[in-house]
């Protein structure tokens, strides 16, 4: 029996009661902080020792003020509504294009990017994953220099592979493909490896190829694994094209839009906010669609609750 | 065809190197199994009754001695697709439907579409899943799950059907139906079976011949004819003489266990 009168929320309801108390939190510590939002409101100017409000630590001589860690005023955090309103105004004057036909633009050009990386770091990393399985030698001799390439710094990377690459479309990909490959080939080589003994044992009792028993045994195992791979590498594609598009000198993606309005932070902070909406969307929607894909070909069994 | 159908010639299989880590897992292995016989290797745990099976269906190699099965060499027999084998693990794979399972060896033996299909229904039938075809493994009990198992051995017809305790992991209820299911099966597809229990019951009730084992160092310590007579049925296990070889098993064990004649109690 359910109990009534609680609603059974699906992944989505969830996903929006979440972002309206992400939204509600946010509004709500604007409201702690006393104009000018660095200290808590009520907390009040001490004159005398005697003044002083119980329970308060007072950091200066004359002052009981408790500082806020973060700035609460309206540069710091603008407010949602403020934030949301800018998305349908054009940023700049004498402009009739709305911010959000910009970020819109900007966002698709983003994904093209990014999906293009996802594909060469998946193909790559599943690849490797592959070689590594088949051998041990392989797998002791590389795998070391693979987990060393994602020690290194993606902000130096990404000058290094424009560089070799010119400042292009592609080399944008080629930075998001260096995020993406590593998480793809470790769950790869795990999913490869997760079949039972006996599982293997049973297709060497029919005389199976190794090519079937890579197609029919380890690569459907792997699937599970390798889409839990493909899911972290959807977003950090999205990352490293953002990133990557810095020193390519791209200016049609969101990395040139973040970083104008960064620069121009003082004057429209809630753009650099609504830009980063929009950033972390498109990794949402790029996840999304990965995890529709994972729903048609993983055949999974339905937990029993 | 004429000969035996397994023959094992002084076989030894030392697991390990170096001399103290070593395993002697299986030592001086003579043994000789007829067309149609249902064979039965019973011992202790870690007596490497399952080493033995996998010696014969050449999923493991003998450090020293010859495996023969069908009158080549059992790795001649794998490539020819002799063995038709069961786990205790049923071994399914997830991904695909009872029907796909089943299909799985002859998909790998390329049979043409409508033989698959006609096979895969034969077999279904054999095992009473028809209606289970386009389940998935998860979606059935651990004895159904068994018998789906027991169909993908059987779908091609191998000349051997290698068992390694396929119903150990099951309920004694539904281990005693299935063993009922397996002797019917036996019967109609005149399949020379090897079968791997720790059950002395299910051992004698299925099998015509107990091979006994020995741990540290794997030996066959007894080989004993089981004459109850065919076909047999749940009646079988009341009968005296199934108890009567029920009890010389278990004495053939306790002697294997202890190396030595059970004790006496003193006068």
């Amino acid at each position: 029996m359910k109990p009534a009168g609680v609603p059974k929320l699906n992944a989505i309801g969830y996903f929006i009661v979440i972002i309206l108390l992400l939204g509600l939190f946010w509004e709500a510590y604007k409201l702690l902080g006393a104009p000018g939002g660095a200290f808590l409101r009520g907390t009040v100017p001490v004159v005398t020792e005697a003044d002083k409000p119980m329970g308060v630590l007072c950091g200066s001589v004359g002052l009981c003020e408790v500082k806020l860690p973060v700035r609460a005023d309206d540069r710091a955090m603008p407010h949602l509504w403020d934030i949301l309103a800018t998305i349908f105004q054009p940023p700049r004057r004498g402009s009739d294009t709305i911010l959000l036909t910009i970020l819109l633009r900007a966002s698709l050009f983003t994904l093209q990017e990014a999906v293009a990386g996802f594909l060469m770091g998946g193909v790559l990393g599943f690849a490797l994953g592959v070689a590594f399985a088949h051998s041990g030698l392989l797998e002791r001799g590389m795998l070391p220099y693979v987990v060393a390439s994602q020690t290194v710094p993606l902000l130096a990377i990404a000058p290094m592979v424009v560089i070799w690459l010119g400042g292009s479309w592609f080399s944008v990909a080629v930075i998001a493909a260096y995020l993406t490959f590593f998480p793809v080939t470790i769950n790869t080589l795990q999913g490869l490896r997760s079949p039972e003994p006996t599982a293997v044992e049973l297709m060497h009792s029919y005389a199976a190829s190794s090519w079937d028993i890579l197609w029919k045994l380890r690569v459907p195992a792997a699937l599970p694994y390798i889409f839990t791979a493909l899911k972290v590498s959807a977003t950090a594609s999205v990352v490293g094209a953002i990133i990557g598009e810095l020193p390519s000198g791209i200016a049609d993606g969101l990395g040139r839009v973040i970083l104008n309005f960064n620069q121009y932070y003082a004057t429209g902070p809630e753009k650099l906010w609504a830009s980063i909406l929009f950033a972390s969307l498109t990794g949402m929607v790029f996840f999304l669609v990965i995890s529709l894909l994972e729903r048609l070909v993983v055949q999974r069994q339905v937990s029993e609750s | 065809m004429t000969g035996p159908v397994v023959i094992l010639d002084n076989v030894e299989k030392i697991f390990g190197e170096g001399a103290s880590d070593q395993v002697h897992a299986l030592k001086e292995i003579n043994l000789q199994i007829e067309e149609n016989e249902f064979i039965s290797l019973i011992g202790p745990s870690g007596c490497g009754k399952s080493t033995l099976l996998r010696v014969v269906g050449d999923l493991i190699q003998p450090s020293s001695g010859v495996a023969t099965v069908n009158g080549k060499s059992a790795n001649q027999a794998r490539l020819d697709q002799d063995y038709g084998i069961v786990f205790q693990a049923a071994t399914l794979y997830d991904w695909r439907t009872v029907a796909k399972n089943v299909q799985l060896p002859l998909e790998l033996m390329q049979y043409s579409r409508s033989e698959k299909e006609l096979r895969t229904q034969a077999m279904l039938e054999l095992v009473e899943l028809t209606d289970f075809a386009s389940h998935y493994p998860w979606q059935l009990s651990g004895g159904m799950q068994q018998r789906v198992a027991i169909a993908r051995a059987l779908s091609f017809e191998p000349s051997i059907l290698l068992m390694d305790e396929p119903f150990g992991a099951l309920d004694e209820m539904t281990r005693e139906r299935l063993n009922l299911e397996l002797l019917s099966i036996w019967r109609k597809t005149d399949t020379t079976v090897l079968f791997v229990t720790h059950s002395i019951t299910e051992a004698v009730f299925l099998s015509t011949r107990v091979i006994v084992m020995s741990a540290r160092p794997g030996r066959i310590t007894a080989d004993i004819a089981i004459d109850l007579p065919q076909p047999r049925n749940a009646d079988t296990r009341s009968s005296v003489r199934f108890f009567e070889l029920e009890t010389q098993v278990r004495e053939e064990l306790r002697i294997s266990e202890g190396g030595q004649e059970p004790e006496r109690k003193p006068a």
